[in-house]
């Protein structure tokens, strides 16, 4: 619908002066019903994202303690805090440890999977669902499972039983630093969750290959397995992976819930595997309500994820479709 | 739904072996896959005495369901009412996102405006940003309007979402043009268009974002963590964390409140997978 399809349609009856006239107009004649349907929107995402993001900007550049109208400007002091705070720069080293996990982990499983559950006959569907079931779970539900029946520290858990069966004693999987068995939690869980998840996104990657291209494959002699997948599958899901590659690295750069229900206990949360929102909450909202320094880090966070997406879209064009 | 592909390699002796293999291997990984639920059954259903044996017991040898009617009835667990919570902040943010973004997205991909590409382009910057990464700065903007501990703060933040409304405009422009056109020959306008045509001719799409909204909305823990700064104001999420960290009820009450409150999902998994499997593919991911 152009403006010109509006304005030819009210003027059906109008002579041709008024249809000129019109004409001239329409495209402003129309600035009503676009504000009736983008406005309210438009309001809130205003309110709720750009107010927000300005008004944090300007905090990252006071002293902000308990208070959201900061009067003593501290300039850059924030930012050097920030950038200098050991505690900030290990919860980007906790990120960094956590991605080289579970991107790989994460790749690997959901397109065996994805590999797998294609080529069925029968039950596809069955093993599909199970596979995407826990999609439906809560990272909350999970951590609770998690903590207190599968890597429970005490004799009862899960984990821990399988290990008495071989004769190896109790783990305390999630109470202790070193060795850091957590991740061997943090790292199944959010595999567990998510790995239905990116399967289906490989399997929608896998129907858009074309059956010819096995086809000529087959007749050119190519070996089944190994070299189709090598020269014919795995070439034509590149755009998939690199969409799953990118997604999952995000979904990690924002982990939290996982973190903070698996690691508290009634003590507090341990000092270690803080990951950045998990650093940044209790910064901004714990005891110091700390909105100068909370400030500056969500927009230094909110800068280097900006960065990486940018760097994306440059190197992949813009837009997830394959 | 086979591929092509599978003609000429599946008939033989070696396809059969394979798909020996490739059952083998899928039933083992679905067991892992639902050992967890097993879990949350066995334990939810269990007495804590069989829970904390130190010999495994495989399932409890009778099924305790009065444990469901003494989590509801423990006055120390405010249960049904982060239930409603739940349910209020889910249900109206579902209905509310939809209605917004695909208005939204209506109006960019179809009414014709000068500085709408303006307006798409900073939706667009929105997306570069996460929504959790700017929790505290929504966190100030939330509690400057009174809205900590309140329904309103849990829900309204999270009613715009740039990304629902890029996702709206892009499947409108791909919407087609002739059955719109039909409708302004009958007389409609431009909302008369959206609401008897395009709407009822999008359900599948509609559907799809929907659910996939809705199964964000109640799953979402962070948000909700930094705004029920009461009991009064906690989803179930943010029940079942805190009395997870605090231990103050027994075991069984903690699993099978876990168990309550993935029920609603698995209703959704069963009768709207479709739409959610739909809804993954369409977006990639949400929130």
């Amino acid at each position: 619908m152009t403006s010109r399809d509006v304005a030819d349609r009210d003027t059906v009856h109008g002579s041709a002066r008024d249809r000129r006239r019109a004409r001239r107009h329409g495209r402003q004649r129309t600035w009503p019903a676009f504000w009736v349907f983008v406005g309210p929107f438009l309001a809130g995402l205003i309110l709720f994202t750009f107010v927000p993001i300005v008004w944090s900007a300007v905090l990252s550049f006071f002293d902000a303690h308990n208070t959201v109208t900061p009067t003593r400007f501290v300039g850059l002091a924030n930012y050097v805090d920030m950038l200098t705070n050991s505690d900030f720069l290990a919860s980007l080293g906790t990120f960094s440890v956590f991605a080289v996990f579970i991107v790989p982990t994460t790749v690997a499983i959901s397109l065996g999977l994805a590999l797998l559950v294609h080529r069925l006959r029968f039950a596809r569907a069955f093993f599909r669902s199970v596979f995407f079931l826990p999609a439906a779970c809560s990272y909350v539900v999970a951590a609770l499972i998690w903590k207190l029946s599968i890597f429970n520290g005490v004799r009862f858990g899960l984990a821990n039983t399988v290990l008495g069966l071989f004769g190896i004693d109790q783990v305390p999987w999630l109470s202790s630093a070193s060795p850091p068995w957590y991740w061997v939690a943090l790292v199944t869980l959010r595999l567990w969750l998510q790995v239905g998840f990116y399967m289906v996104l490989f399997l929608a990657g896998l129907q858009r290959i074309p059956g010819e291209l096995y086809e000529a494959a087959y007749v050119d002699g190519a070996k089944p397995g190994w070299q189709v997948f090598r020269y014919i599958t795995l070439p034509q899901l590149r755009a998939t992976t690199v969409a799953v590659v990118l997604l999952n690295l995000i979904a990690a750069y924002q982990a939290f819930d996982e973190f903070y229900n698996l690691m508290s206990s009634a003590r507090g949360y341990p000092p270690f595997a803080r990951p950045p929102l998990v650093y940044l909450y209790f910064t901004a909202l714990g005891q110091g309500q700390d909105f100068g320094h909370g400030s500056a880090g969500a927009v230094i966070l909110a800068l280097l994820i900006g960065i990486v997406t940018v760097l994306q879209g440059k190197l992949f064009g813009f837009g997830r479709r394959d | 739904m086979d591929g092509p592909h599978a003609v000429g390699y599946a008939r033989s002796a070696r396809g059969r072996v394979g798909a020996i293999a490739r059952y083998t291997a899928l039933v083992v990984a679905a067991l892992l896959f639902l050992l967890p639920f097993y879990l949350l059954v066995r334990n939810g259903l269990g007495s804590d005495a069989e829970i904390t044996a130190p010999d495994w017991t495989f399932f409890p040898t009778t099924l305790h369901w009065g444990n469901i009617g003494e989590l509801f009835a423990d006055p120390s667990v405010p249960m049904a009412h982060s239930l409603l919570n739940s349910g209020l902040v889910s249900v109206v943010q579902t209905i509310g996102q939809v209605a917004l973004s695909s208005m939204a997205g209506y109006g960019l991909a179809r009414i014709p405006f000068r500085y709408s590409n303006g307006v798409l382009a900073a939706i667009v910057a929105t997306l570069m940003i996460p929504a959790a990464v700017t929790f505290v700065p929504t966190f100030v903007v939330v509690s400057s309007l009174g809205w900590v501990s309140t329904l309103r703060g849990l829900i309204v933040p999270g009613l715009f979402s740039g990304f629902t409304a890029f996702l709206f405009r892009q499947y409108f422009l791909s919407f087609p043009k002739e059955l719109e056109e039909a409708a302004r020959v009958d007389g409609l306008g431009h909302w008369g268009a959206y609401w008897r045509i395009v709407v009822p001719n999008s359900t599948g799409f509609i559907a799809a974002i929907g659910v996939i909204t809705f199964l964000g909305s109640w799953n979402a823990f962070l948000w909700p963590l930094v705004i029920g700064q009461d009991s009064s104001s906690w989803t179930v999420q943010v029940a079942l964390s805190s009395f997870m960290t605090a231990q103050t009820i027994n075991l069984h009450e903690l699993f099978v409140a876990a168990a309550v409150s993935i029920l609603p999902l698995l209703l959704v998994f069963v009768f709207l997978q479709r739409y959610l499997v739909q809804g993954v593919a369409e977006s990639g991911i949400k929130g």
